[in-house]
């Protein structure tokens, strides 16, 4: 670990880090500020919902939930979060070693004397620092917005949090996930398109996985893995898939220092 | 000492050839000139030196120590000034130096101050903004900053003007005449001739010559185009004498040897203009591979 580079990579990533607290600030409150009307409605929602096919239900989340409860439809709006969370995680990711290598800044940072290992500690614990930033702001707005619009009906504190506590686990796997790629394919020339890629990709696994005889895919999707249904329903991680997910994270993290202490920077060209 | 010493050092980018089989060493203190057209293999050899990149096969040492294994630690003594500068853009040049110097011990601020004003250096503007000649100005103070023992300089005076070339060439010969040895890489012969006491010659990846750069002049062939009315060419048919061809009434060829001997034969005629010139890089190799 070397603090110049860790303080240097946290300045760079905290514009990003303000307009994603924002953008998650933004999403959380005005969904969650629909929920009074939803909720008064809810025979007529819950009436209406039954005459969808269940197979459409099952892809969008809405099978198992009640969006007359706050955790219902709470859980839902953690499901726009938690696409948000993803992408900036990805977007993380694939950009921490790789836009030094576009940008052409590698040889500046490599030529100097610190070793491969300690830069991407730097680099590592710098991005995950920012998203934990982001992730405290999705704590706060999540308790405030539900305080403000929960018009006195009841829910369970116990679920909300071990809800909430899944988003660090969340975040580091698309941090590593997207680090571990960018480092297995020959060079990431735009991030964006990466991070949105895997995010899009893993919420439309996720979605087909609610479908029957393709449940296997809930196994490699992180947003089955932390499913907010799952969660409020049993009161409960889902603790193989929780567990699944922590090894993706720790074979991504292993294998990328494996390749980056390897690593060729390729040069200017 | 050797400061540097490469034992057949090879790097092959998944098939294709990076370097292959370059052994050299610098002294302590030396200036070693690096020449070879673009694509020969220099950036590669430094970058395999600083460890950005790593060898198929063979080693190198720099300060007695292993490049793969000891490279944090040779980098504290190492400065490096690459072909192509590039830095954090939304940096200011200030910052970006003095993030340079937080990766070395000690205080570098007033040789911050000492180089940029050496290099007209403007502080305060963005990386962004800055022309590339003024981007490489960045890079040498940047390189330098840390008092350096052992300097790498990849084509360095590309985009910089010829006074910016002149101040730089003191620099380095200052840092030089401290103790410094320098590893200079450059495609441009007359400016590895004005710097450097040695200088190796890489070709498609080999070393074609390491040699002293006196008896690299020396044995090497010069230019001649003598214009003069009346001018037999049979005359100048003396040993060393080659590529002799005839044009209106100038006579051109290349001579190798003793130059007295040629300026005793044009001394003879009425001459109205001549030129002297030494060979291209080019022409160099041409000689190393004939």
């Amino acid at each position: 670990m070397s603090i110049n580079i860790y303080r240097h990579e946290f300045l760079a990533r905290l514009k990003s880090v303000i307009t994603w607290s924002i953008a998650l600030v933004a999403i959380i409150v005005f969904y969650f500020s629909i929920f009074p009307s939803f909720a008064d409605q809810a025979a007529l929602l819950n009436e209406t919902m039954s005459k969808f096919p269940p197979a459409l239900l099952a892809a969008f989340g809405l099978n198992r939930v009640d969006l007359s409860t706050v955790l219902g439809f709470y859980s839902l709006v953690f499901l726009f979060a938690q696409l948000c969370l993803a992408i900036q995680a990805g977007n993380y990711g694939f950009g921490l070693v790789s836009v030094e290598e576009n940008e052409l800044t590698a040889d500046f940072l490599l030529s100097k004397p610190v070793s491969r290992v300690q830069t991407l500690n730097s680099k590592l614990l710098a991005a995950f620092s920012c998203l934990i930033i982001t992730n405290l702001v999705v704590w706060l707005t999540s308790f405030v917005s539900i305080e403000l619009f929960r018009s006195g009906r009841t829910y369970s504190a116990h679920s909300l949090i071990l809800l909430l506590l899944t988003i660090a686990i969340f975040q580091l796997f698309f941090l590593s996930l997207g680090l571990v790629i960018s480092l297995l394919v020959k060079r990431v020339r735009s991030v964006t398109p990466y991070a949105l890629g895997l995010a899009f990709g893993m919420y439309v696994l996720s979605a087909f996985s609610g479908l029957e005889g393709v449940s296997y895919l809930e196994s490699i999707t992180a947003f089955k893995h932390f499913d907010p249904n799952y969660i409020i329903v049993h009161v409960a991680w889902n603790t193989p898939l929780v567990l699944l997910n922590v090894l993706v994270i720790l074979v991504s993290l292993a294998a990328s220092y494996w390749l980056y202490v390897r690593r060729d920077i390729p040069a200017v060209s | 000492m050797s400061i540097i010493e490469v034992n057949n050092l090879t790097k092959f980018y998944g098939k294709s050839r990076g370097i292959v089989d370059v052994s050299f060493s610098e002294d302590e203190g030396e200036i070693f000139g690096f020449i070879g057209p673009n694509g020969a293999g220099k950036s590669t050899t430094i970058r395999l030196l600083l460890s950005l990149i790593h060898p198929t096969s063979g080693s190198a040492k720099i300060f007695g120590k292993d490049v793969t294994t000891h490279g944090p630690e040779i980098r504290r003594d190492i400065g490096y000034l690459p072909s192509e500068v590039y830095y954090y853009e939304g940096m200011k040049v200030k910052d970006l130096l003095k993030y340079s110097a937080s990766f070395f011990e000690g205080d570098c601020t007033q040789r911050i101050k000492e180089l940029s004003e050496i290099m007209e250096l403007e502080q305060n503007r963005r990386i962004s903004d800055l022309s590339y000649g003024n981007k490489k100005k960045v890079g040498i103070v940047q390189g330098l900053l840390h008092s350096p023992k052992l300097l790498f300089l990849d084509e360095p005076t590309a985009g910089l003007d010829p006074l910016m070339q002149r101040k730089f060439f003191d620099l380095i010969r200052k840092e030089n005449a401290r103790g410094v040895t320098v590893f200079f890489s450059s495609h441009i012969l007359g400016e590895v001739q004005r710097l450097c006491t040695r200088v190796g010659i890489i070709r498609e990846g080999k070393i074609a010559e390491i040699s002293d750069i006196r008896s690299l002049q020396q044995n090497n062939y010069k230019k001649f185009h003598v214009t003069a009315e009346g001018l037999n060419p049979a005359s100048f048919d003396l040993p060393g004498i080659t590529n002799l061809q005839t044009e209106d009434s100038t006579v051109n060829f290349f001579f190798k040897g003793d130059i007295n001997a040629v300026l005793q034969k044009i001394s003879g005629v009425q001459v109205t203009d001549l030129i002297i010139e030494e060979p291209t890089l080019e022409e160099i190799f041409m000689h190393y591979y004939e």
